[in-house]
């Protein structure tokens, strides 16, 4: 590996740190598509702040930015307690629109300066270690590893220092209030952080990066835990991973590194959808299937309770009467039979004593609707899934 | 016009996220079939589209993460692996590559004739859909239990409107690009929102609001040097948004803070009013009369308001005394009775 490939990595892994953070809160508000809006946003910001200093690096580029950021928050809260449109209306509105003047400044007045919209939402990440920092002629590391590293510490200081505030306004704003922090100030602050975050990685990576790693990692942790605290460091570490190997796949490829990384982000997420053991696709359906066969069994019970006489008793009329198929029919009297539910004499279906009770007690909960009756038979039922 | 489905879906950012989502699928049918038919293209970006779609209904519906969160997902994902895709293509030697980035952005000077005619057909299409199945939609639109009780198909339904929906955002992307496209769909729908209740009429000006701003927004672009068409488009859409939301009559704000301050107004007259009959009711002849300094202490009263009473005869003046008319002093009394009523 070459010094700038760890470098590369390096700015990488950070950035994907810093997005992680805001991230996560970002998900737990129901704000994700925000952070969508504000990378899109802040293009005049930059442009404006472009043509006051006619410097690209100026640390006035990123405050304009981070300015515009919060703009298109307020406007977009603005428009929304108007109560004329939804939210994600609001949203969708606002910042096309900003994005369309910034489009517009720049082929009005740019045309010719180093500074195009492929670059703005796409960035890339393969430039970044040569735009070195040089203080007093002396090279200290590229230019964007220090931005982001400044962004990052800031950002981790807010984070421990505001630990409980933002964890309490986040799951309970009317809690916070009254405990006497102002949500509305938590708010803004987590906003700021996040535009600052925004246009402090997009110089390096791109706007779309920017959002997919603010979003992916945190909505691949969420399906994981519900630990706020494990949260956070999964979705770090989903991000530093998908940065990692993100570079190593590009670099195989010779691909776009801002490309690659998102994919790897996305693999990542695809995998967790699938098979994450509570709530993966595959753990969903499968909880389903169970609970299907329960209600199966249950309404097979409860239509045995009703009948007494042999005819209606048989197999083959329990198949017809109940209108399953074969197989089905089959999983329900295997799993009836196992738990000494029935008994089958000459393919006559009849229940037991404890077959009995359980559908009465089932019949009384159906009745009464009371969950105090259903608790105990809770019980009952994780004795199937044995 | 399929826009106004969008917004009263509650879906609006979905066309945000299909444009990205339509990146990968245009990359990869360029990819396997080497050439740069824009049809094929279409097609490929109308397939990842619907993949996109149907993913972030899987994530809300099969997962606890919430639709804001499944829509920035896939958007970000899929346009990431598009990118990726895109940086790939460029590696490849073939000559053709030049101009796929054209999709992104979008410009509409770059359409050719056979573009045209495909958009119309499709137009068309839609239209006619549309009309076909117009109850069916609306039904679904408003209340969706409801028209499953009744025996539609609500799956097939729901299939067909996004499936439409995707298609003209795909088709739009050649015109405007990614980034505005979810604007084009947006803004005429909620421009028309806020002029009416009425589906039908709500499609119908959505559309005529969409037009407007497209040959608006095209005449200015060409009017002038160096101005992309479609961010103007977008900009004036907004324009139209914006007059749209302080000027509709029943919903605007401008009628609103008219309808308020009136309002207001009207209470403050109410509340002097009723001050006044407070202390009107303590004298034998309901005209005595008292100075208007008494008025003073009392909050909401101002020279305005009594001005105002006097016009409407409830008050007489005489040289800094007021009193109450029989009129006013009968209104007054009801003023409380009225609210009572309003109550029950």
């Amino acid at each position: 590996m070459s010094n700038a490939q760890i470098e590369i990595q390096l700015i990488a892994s950070l950035v994907a740190i810093a997005c992680a953070i805001p991230g996560t809160f970002l998900v737990l508000r129901k704000m994700a598509m925000i952070s969508d809006a504000i990378s899109h946003s802040i293009l005049p910001g930059i442009v404006i702040g472009f043509f006051i200093t006619q410097d690209l690096n100026s640390p006035l580029l990123i405050l304009l930015a981070a300015v515009t950021g919060i703009i298109t928050v307020v406007l977009v809260e603005y428009i929304q307690k108007t109560g004329l449109v939804k939210e994600d209306t609001a949203i969708g509105l606002v910042f096309p629109v900003l994005f369309s003047i910034g489009v517009i400044l720049i082929a009005k007045n740019a045309n010719d300066v180093h500074l195009d919209i492929d670059a703005v939402l796409l960035g890339e990440l393969a430039f970044a270690p040569f735009d070195r920092l040089m203080i007093a002629g002396v090279d200290i590391g590229p230019k964007s590893l220090w931005v982001i590293g400044c962004i990052l510490l800031i950002t981790i200081t807010l984070l421990i220092a505001f630990f409980k505030e933002l964890k309490v306004s986040t799951f309970d704003v009317g809690l916070a209030s009254a405990l006497g922090f102002s949500p509305a100030i938590i708010h803004y602050g987590l906003m700021t952080v996040s535009s600052i975050t925004t246009v402090g990685a997009f110089d390096a990576v791109g706007a779309i990066l920017v959002v997919a790693l603010m979003i992916a990692p945190a909505a691949t942790a969420y399906l994981l835990t519900t630990d706020l605290k494990k949260m956070i460091l999964l979705s770090i570490v989903f991000g530093v991973f998908s940065a990692i190997s993100g570079y190593w796949v590009a670099h195989w490829l010779d691909a776009s590194i801002a490309g690659s990384i998102t994919s790897m982000l996305g693999l990542l997420f695809l995998v967790v959808y699938l098979f994450a053991p509570n709530k993966g696709l595959i753990a969903v359906m499968y909880r389903d299937k169970q609970q299907r066969t329960e209600v199966s069994l249950l309404t097979f019970l409860l239509h045995l309770g009703n009948h007494q006489d042999e005819s209606e008793r048989h197999v083959n009329h329990l198949n017809e009467h109940i209108n399953w198929q074969k197989v089905r029919s089959k999983t329900v009297l295997d799993l009836a039979l196992k738990n000494n539910m029935i008994t089958i004499d000459n393919h006559i279906v009849s229940l037991t004593k404890k077959g009995k009770e359980f559908t009465s007690q089932a019949i009384s909960y159906i009745i009464t609707n009371e969950d105090s009756k259903i608790e105990h038979m809770k019980d009952d039922f994780f004795l199937f899934r044995g | 016009m399929l826009g106004s489905f969008a917004v009263l879906r509650k879906q609006s950012l979905l066309g945000d996220a299909i444009s990205h989502a339509a990146l990968p699928g245009i990359a990869i049918a360029f990819l396997i079939t080497g050439a740069k038919d824009s049809n094929i293209l279409l097609l490929g970006a109308l397939v990842s589209g619907l993949i996109g779609t149907f993913w972030i209904r899987g994530i809300i519906t099969k997962t606890h993460l919430k639709s804001d969160t499944a829509l920035g997902l896939i958007l970000s994902l899929f346009f990431g692996f598009g990118m990726l895709l895109l940086t790939f293509i460029q590696k490849q030697p073939n000559a053709n590559q030049a101009g796929l980035d054209k999709y992104l952005f979008g410009q509409a000077a770059t359409l050719v004739e056979s573009d045209v005619w495909l958009m119309a057909i499709v137009t068309g299409i839609c239209l006619i859909v549309l009309l076909l199945f117009w109850k069916e939609f609306k039904l679904l639109l408003f209340d969706a239990d409801y028209t499953k009780t009744l025996g539609f198909n609500t799956k097939f339904i729901d299939i067909l409107i996004t499936t439409f929906i995707v298609l003209a955002i795909v088709l739009g992307l050649q015109t405007v690009g990614v980034v505005l496209m979810s604007a084009m769909l947006l803004a005429p729908a909620a421009a028309a929102r806020q002029w009416t209740n009425s589906l039908g009429v709500m499609v119908i000006l959505a559309a005529i609001f969409g037009a407007f701003s497209g040959v608006l927004g095209t005449a200015v672009s060409a009017s002038q040097n160096n101005l992309s068409t479609g961010p103007v488009i977008v900009l004036i859409a907004a324009v139209f948004v914006f007059i749209s939301f302080v000027f509709s009559p029943s919903r605007g704000l401008l009628f609103r803070e008219i309808r308020f301050r009136k309002n207001r107004r009207d209470l403050k007259l109410q509340k002097t009013l009723s001050f006044m009959f407070n202390i009107a009711k303590t004298h034998e002849d309901i005209s005595h009369p008292h100075t208007i300094k008494i008025l003073n202490n009392f909050q909401g009263y101002t020279r305005k308001t009594l001005q105002k009473l006097v016009d409407k005869n409830y008050v007489t003046i005489t040289d800094n005394m007021w009193s109450l008319t029989p009129e006013g002093f009968k209104s007054a009394a009801n003023l409380y009775n009225q609210h009572l009523d309003q109550n029950e």
